[in-house]
């Protein structure tokens, strides 16, 4: 039972890092009707970011507080993630408005080579480390209610807590302040937003750079338990499979469908992995994904698809 | 009538559109008043709605332009339109459909909202006065409206009658100088039009606002309107006050031979 659990919790917590950046995703189709395939391609741009900056700076400035050093590499990180926001409106989308979803997903395929390519070009191309004290012991936790009590990994313990927190402050902002509003208006009718003077290239910037701090959160946390390398676009891919479980248009969707496939990567690679050999990981979204295109195209939450004429 | 029609405030010159090889509107030329209600009628598909989105920006005419008090447009944005104190409604209403009745009409305030983000992510003092500020408008027009009891209501629930009055409700809160209805009252029934009607003549009467009005109800728009302008097939084949429109022969010809 104490097992059961741990593989549970273990996959709640990493799901809640693929509902992170499900989200950003989210958010952007909502907003503007683009399928973000460059997504992962920002994690890893990121996670870059970051990592060298924090590893350039002491050797440029003397700083020598390692603290400081992340701190200044992780408000660079987001200036450069918000630049990345501003350009991606200025030089692609805004070219493209009213075009083809196949058109808009091409273009977000050309952003993510170009991320990748630049990234690699400009921070290099060798696995980095990104340290931001992350403690690395597991703990016993809930010795009360269970003989033994459950194994938990404190790392992805605090990963899913600042992924949990991150998540809920975006929800509220969403819901709760004037943009929030003006954000979902744009996300319910384009034509009716624009008529009542909602800028959507402003609402277009917006969602790129909160999918862009979403990115970020989540390149940091894997970065420092994988290292950052080109492998963490492919993780970060893994949200894709997400969205569509939990329907392109839903914020719930992408949260608890973040949270399904954490759970069934982690119990199907113990319950079935012997069975059929190791990496499920790498699949299992995907052929969970499939299944619900198959059965229910519009996902857990979405709307249901309607040609609208 | 507490209101004197004043100046031309918007002057369609020219105007052509068409998508592929449908002509939606040849050569369209007419002005509209301050303070006036002036009226678009025909029969379906005769280009009614077209004109309105090309006044707004949504569509693009291929010829003419766009006056707006003196201002020269060939081509007008919904964006730019609406910060020059044009507001509409739609024909199929375009509301928001998620959201309640009272965040549906607070949307309408946006170009007013002067805080940043950052004060509203944290609501800070002025972004916080700010929404209260704004929030008293829109209960002044839900009051105005009658709709108080479904102020909390997701849109999409309401019945059809209802979300046209919050579709008005929205663009009123935008406090256009111009309004642009695309009929309003579709699908109403007589009561529902009549309080429809008071509404419009309300918001001309008091607020001064110049409004343009598509209407099927030929009883209605005699009856709200100051001058007319009648479309057929892209045409325009009519254009003055409702008696002159009545006894126009090209009018009344278009009108019985074609089913509206
Ligand atoms: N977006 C569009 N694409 C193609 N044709 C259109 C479009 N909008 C209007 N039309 C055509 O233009 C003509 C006029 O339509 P419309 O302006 O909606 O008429 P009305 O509002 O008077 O009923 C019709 O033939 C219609 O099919
Ligand atoms: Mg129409």
């Amino acid at each position: 039972m104490s097992f059961f659990l741990e593989t549970l919790i273990g996959g709640l917590m990493a799901g809640m890092l693929y509902s992170l950046v499900a989200l950003g995703f989210v958010l952007i189709f909502k907003a503007s009707g683009v399928f973000n395939f460059a997504q992962g391609a920002m994690v890893l741009f990121a996670a870059l970011a970051m990592a060298r900056f924090a590893e350039w700076l002491p050797a440029w400035t003397g700083i020598g507080n390692p603290v400081l050093a992340n701190v200044m590499a992780f408000i660079i990180s987001v200036a450069i993630m918000f630049a990345v926001a501003w350009l991606v409106e200025r030089l692609v989308l805004r070219h493209l408005v009213n075009q083809e979803g196949a058109t808009l997903l091409m273009a977000t395929l050309g952003i993510a080579y170009f991320l990748e390519g630049v990234g690699q070009t400009v921070f290099g191309s060798d696995i980095y480390k990104i340290d931001v004290g992350m403690p690395k012991d597991p703990v016993m936790m809930l010795e009360s209610v269970f003989e033994g009590g459950i194994l938990i990994n404190k790392e992805d313990f605090i990963a899913a807590l600042i992924a949990a927190a991150l998540v809920g402050a975006l929800a509220l902002f969403f819901q709760k302040t004037p943009t929030g509003r003006a954000l979902r208006a744009v996300a319910d009718d384009h034509q009716a937003a624009q008529s009542i003077g909602i800028p959507l290239n402003r609402i277009w910037v917006i969602v790129w750079c909160v999918a862009g701090i979403t990115a970020l959160v989540a390149g940091i946390i894997w970065g420092s338990k994988l290292g950052v390398q080109f492998s963490l676009a492919t993780v970060a891919l893994r949200a894709l499979p997400v969205v569509i479980l939990g329907g392109l248009t839903s914020v719930p969707g992408a949260i608890i469908g973040g949270l399904i496939i954490g759970v069934g990567e982690k119990l199907s690679e113990v319950y079935l992995g012997p069975m059929v050999g190791g990496g499920i990981e790498i699949w299992f979204a995907y052929v969970l994904a499939l299944v619900f295109l198959l059965f229910r195209p519009q996902g857990l939450f979405g709307e249901k698809i309607i040609d609208r004429v | 009538m507490g209101r004197t029609i004043g100046e031309v405030v918007l002057d369609l010159n020219n105007v052509s559109l068409s998508f592929g090889g449908v002509k939606a509107l040849s050569d369209i030329s007419f002005d509209v008043r301050e303070h006036e209600v002036r009226a678009i009628i025909g029969p379906n598909g005769a280009g009614k709605s077209s004109m309105l989105n090309v006044i707004n920006g949504v569509y693009r005419p291929q010829e003419g332009e766009i006056v707006l008090r003196g201002e020269h447009f060939s081509r007008m944005s919904p964006y730019k339109a609406a910060q020059s104190g044009i507001a509409r409604t739609f024909q199929h209403i375009a509301l928001f459909k998620g959201m309640s009745v009272l965040d549906n009409i607070m949307t309408g305030r946006t170009l007013k909202m002067k805080s940043n983000l950052v004060q509203q992510a944290f609501r800070l003092g002025p972004a916080w006065r700010e929404e209260l500020e704004h929030r008293a408008k829109v209960e002044e027009i839900i009051d105005f409206l009658e709709i108080q009891h479904i102020r909390k209501t997701p849109v999409g629930r309401l019945p059809y009658g209802l979300q046209k009055r919050v579709d008005l409700g929205r663009a009123l809160a935008m406090e256009p100088q111009i309004l642009l209805l695309d009929e309003p009252m579709a699908g109403m029934n007589v009561e529902e039009k009549q309080d429809m009607s008071r509404f419009i003549l309300d918001v001309n009467d008091q607020l001064g606002t110049t409004i343009v009005l598509i209407e099927h109800d030929m009883g209605v728009v005699m009856d709200i309107s100051d001058r007319v302008v009648v479309l057929d097939y892209g045409k325009k084949i009519g254009d003055g006050t409702p008696d002159e429109v009545r006894s126009n022969e090209e009018v009344i010809s278009a009108y019985l031979g074609a089913s509206h």
